[in-house]
């Protein structure tokens, strides 16, 4: 028996990858449909008859009649001509069972497609503790194709409907054509549905607080507090861990093998690269623990609507926020965290500017530089003078990035009317298990896409630091004589008009695997041999004031981070978007550094 | 009346949508999401920094709804007054 194919699709909002998880567990692929960012998720289980049933679930929408990238996706494959896409044998609508009245619409236009469809009725639970009473039989009749309840975080809650699939072919439905869709379902909802109380009293009693202008914007300050904390301060122990792991780990491969260009490989390049991906999933995945747990409970939709004009005025959404939020840490969660945002034009312009969220690889450089350039002095009688820098170094990035999304709304062509027009679904408790399904996605993402390319460009940095070797009896460091000395040597002509010497140019070469490499590069040129603690004495003895400035104005905007291109490039599917992205950023740092530069040394 | 103008907590009913362009996009969508004529809606909150975006109670689903948004659906106040 050939395995059945079959396609979930729904509402946003009817549990339908709840449901999704629930078939198929952690069997589940994810990638992209060709050519889009729009993820295309497969999953397979085995049937109690030992068939193979492949389920497709499809991006969720309120209608065929596509308003979005993602919305036209779900449209071609239920009308069977979408390129990439074998013609489901069967299409299951999932439905929210506490809003029919939204949903069954849908059904209605599926239906009249006249292709195998099955209702499954989820959250039965739900709708019976909401007092709505819901007459099956009447339901299947009145619309007249299966319908089987289903309570999809529930272990048991679709064996109903995996029973149903497995025990015969389910017909087509007979297309009745229905004049007025609405009309029609208020009358099935007249013959089946009973409801004996207002059913939304819950939620109503939680919105007047959530979303209360004052108490509603404290709560969630109060929030963000506690994710940016989490992200940027718990995962710390974490990152240290995973890098002295790393550290201990060459050591001992080290101290294994002859010294050579084999050691020098695996020490790093292979080892130091692979310890600089896994660095990076602490962040991921508390962050994401945090997302999926406000997506799930249906507090997220709540966040963008109070911060909805704020964001809108530079030409964002309210759904900007998190993922901006999150950049402070470290843009790469960051811009994975894009993904809640359904525009797909909103998403852009967010991924674009979440670099110039200062994120925490560019406080060592900060560090050494202001620490060696800015005197310890209190200014007013309370602030210290070294805080104020690095506050305005922060508000710096904060003011380009709203600046930067201003100007991309002036910029693109497309200047039509993008809608909020977003449901705020009911509160719901978050289940763990579709929690961990989401976040091991998350990281398989990064890791195999995002790691496969951090990894390589780690190995090809190390290889452009170490050759040639240096020439026997050579002085100096052996990075001068390396491709990444001579490539700094030749960027040194670029950047003098920025007041970098060539030690600087140097350090940025390696600095592109992380922006924290740099200040350890910087140490290897200055030949302290990973003495960084000296470094902070020459810089300031050596460097101009203006020097230092623009080395600063010079990290709030460079793209000097490869693993944030190479995210970009794995959630935009386009190079296009990474030279866009990178060229923008490198032509505003050098302007802000040339300015910075040439204005500190004419007042000095 | 407009949506747009409907004071918060006060039930009215659906009259209508109205395209704001030519083939409105958005006007069909929020007919597909249930603003169709005879269906009781009601303002339930406003957003902070201006009023904007409406939360919109429409049979018991929510929608935020920007004030251009709104501006497409025409109500009429549970009193009978402003259709």
């Amino acid at each position: 028996m050939s395995a059945l194919q079959i396609a979930l699709v729904g509402n946003p909002n009817s549990g339908k990858t709840a449901l999704f998880n629930r078939l198929t567990g952690a069997r589940q692929k994810v990638a992209n449909y060709a050519g889009v960012t729009i993820e295309r998720k497969e999953g397979h289980y085995t049937a109690p008859s030992g068939r193979r049933v492949r389920v497709l679930d499809l991006p969720g929408t309120y209608s065929l009649d596509a308003a979005s990238p993602d919305e036209a996706i779900t449209r071609d494959v239920c009308l069977g001509r979408h390129p990439g896409e074998p013609v489901p044998d069967l299409i299951v609508c999932v439905v929210d069972a506490t809003n029919l009245r939204l949903h069954l619409r849908f059904v209605l236009e599926l239906k009249a497609l006249g292709r195998p469809l099955i209702l499954a009725l989820n959250m039965i639970d739900a709708a019976e503790r909401r007092g709505i009473a819901i007459d099956v039989e009447a339901l299947s009749r009145e619309l007249g194709i299966a319908v089987v309840p289903t309570v999809a975080v529930h272990r048991h809650g679709a064996q109903a409907l995996i029973d149903r699939l497995d025990a015969q072919a389910l017909p087509a439905p007979q297309p009745h054509p229905v004049a007025d869709l609405h009309a029609e379902v208020r009358r099935i909802l007249a013959v089946a549905v009973s409801s004996a109380r207002d059913s939304a009293a819950t939620d109503q009693a939680i919105d007047r607080i959530v979303l209360h202008p004052v108490i509603g914007l404290v709560i969630l300050a109060v929030l963000m507090f506690v994710i940016f904390q989490a992200v940027f301060a718990w995962a710390t122990p974490l990152m240290d861990g995973i890098e002295a792991g790393f550290g201990a780990l060459g050591e001992a491969l080290g101290a294994l093998l002859p010294d050579g260009v084999l050691r020098s490989l695996l020490v790093d390049g292979i080892v130091a690269g692979v310890g600089g991906v896994l660095v990076f999933l602490p962040q991921i995945l508390i962050l994401f623990v945090f997302i999926l747990v406000l997506e799930e409970s249906g507090y997220l939709p709540r966040a963008a609507f109070l911060l909805d004009q704020l964001m809108l005025r530079v030409g964002l959404t309210g759904r900007s926020f998190i993922p901006l939020l999150s950049s402070f840490a470290c843009a790469i969660p960051g811009i994975m965290a894009t993904r809640s945002i359904a525009d797909p034009r909103d998403r852009l312009t967010t991924i674009l500017i979440a670099p110039l969220m200062t994120c925490s690889a560019r406080l060592p450089v900060y560090t050494l530089l202001i620490a060696a350039f800015i005197p310890q002095r209190t200014v007013a009688g309370v602030f210290n003078l070294q805080g104020i820098v690095l506050f305005t170094l922060y508000v710096a990035g904060i003011v380009s990035a709203m600046a930067v999304a201003w100007v991309i709304k002036r910029l693109r062509r497309d200047r039509s009317e993008h809608a909020l027009m977003m449901e705020l679904p009911s509160y719901r408790w978050p289940h763990a298990r579709d929690i961990a399904i989401g976040l091991w996605e998350r990281a398989m993402i990064f890791l195999k896409r995002v790691g496969g390319i951090i990894l390589a460009l780690t190995v090809l940095l190390w290889f452009l630091s170490s050759f040639p070797a240096p020439p026997d009896g050579a002085t100096e460091p052996a990075i001068q004589y390396s491709l990444a000395g001579r490539i700094g040597r030749l960027l040194e002509v670029v950047f003098a008009p920025l007041g970098f010497n060539w030690q600087i140019c140097i350090a940025l070469v390696p600095g592109l695997a992380a922006r924290e490499v740099a200040v350890a590069s910087l140490a290897t040129v200055y030949a302290l041999s990973g003495n960084e603690d000296g470094l902070s004495a020459i810089v300031a003895t050596q460097w101009s004031l203006a020097t230092a400035l623009s080395l600063l104005a010079w990290y709030v905007f460079a793209p000097m981070c490869l693993s944030t291109l190479a995210t970009v490039r794995r959630e935009t599917n386009s190079w296009r978007q990474v030279w866009i992205m990178a060229g923008y950023l490198f032509a505003l740092a050098y302007l802000a550094s040339l300015l910075t530069y040439q204005i500190a040394r004419w007042l000095t | 009346m407009r949506l747009s103008e409907l004071p918060k907590n006060l039930p009215a009913t659906v009259a209508g949508v109205v395209d704001a362009v030519a083939d409105d996009a958005i006007a069909r969508r929020l007919r597909e999401l249930g603003f169709v004529a005879g269906e009781p809606v009601r303002i339930v909150a406003l957003a902070p920094f201006g009023g904007d975006p409406l939360l919109v109670q429409i049979g018991s689903t929510r929608f935020a709804l920007r004030r251009s948004e709104a501006a497409r659906v025409t109500v009429a106040s549970a009193d009978g007054a402003g259709a």
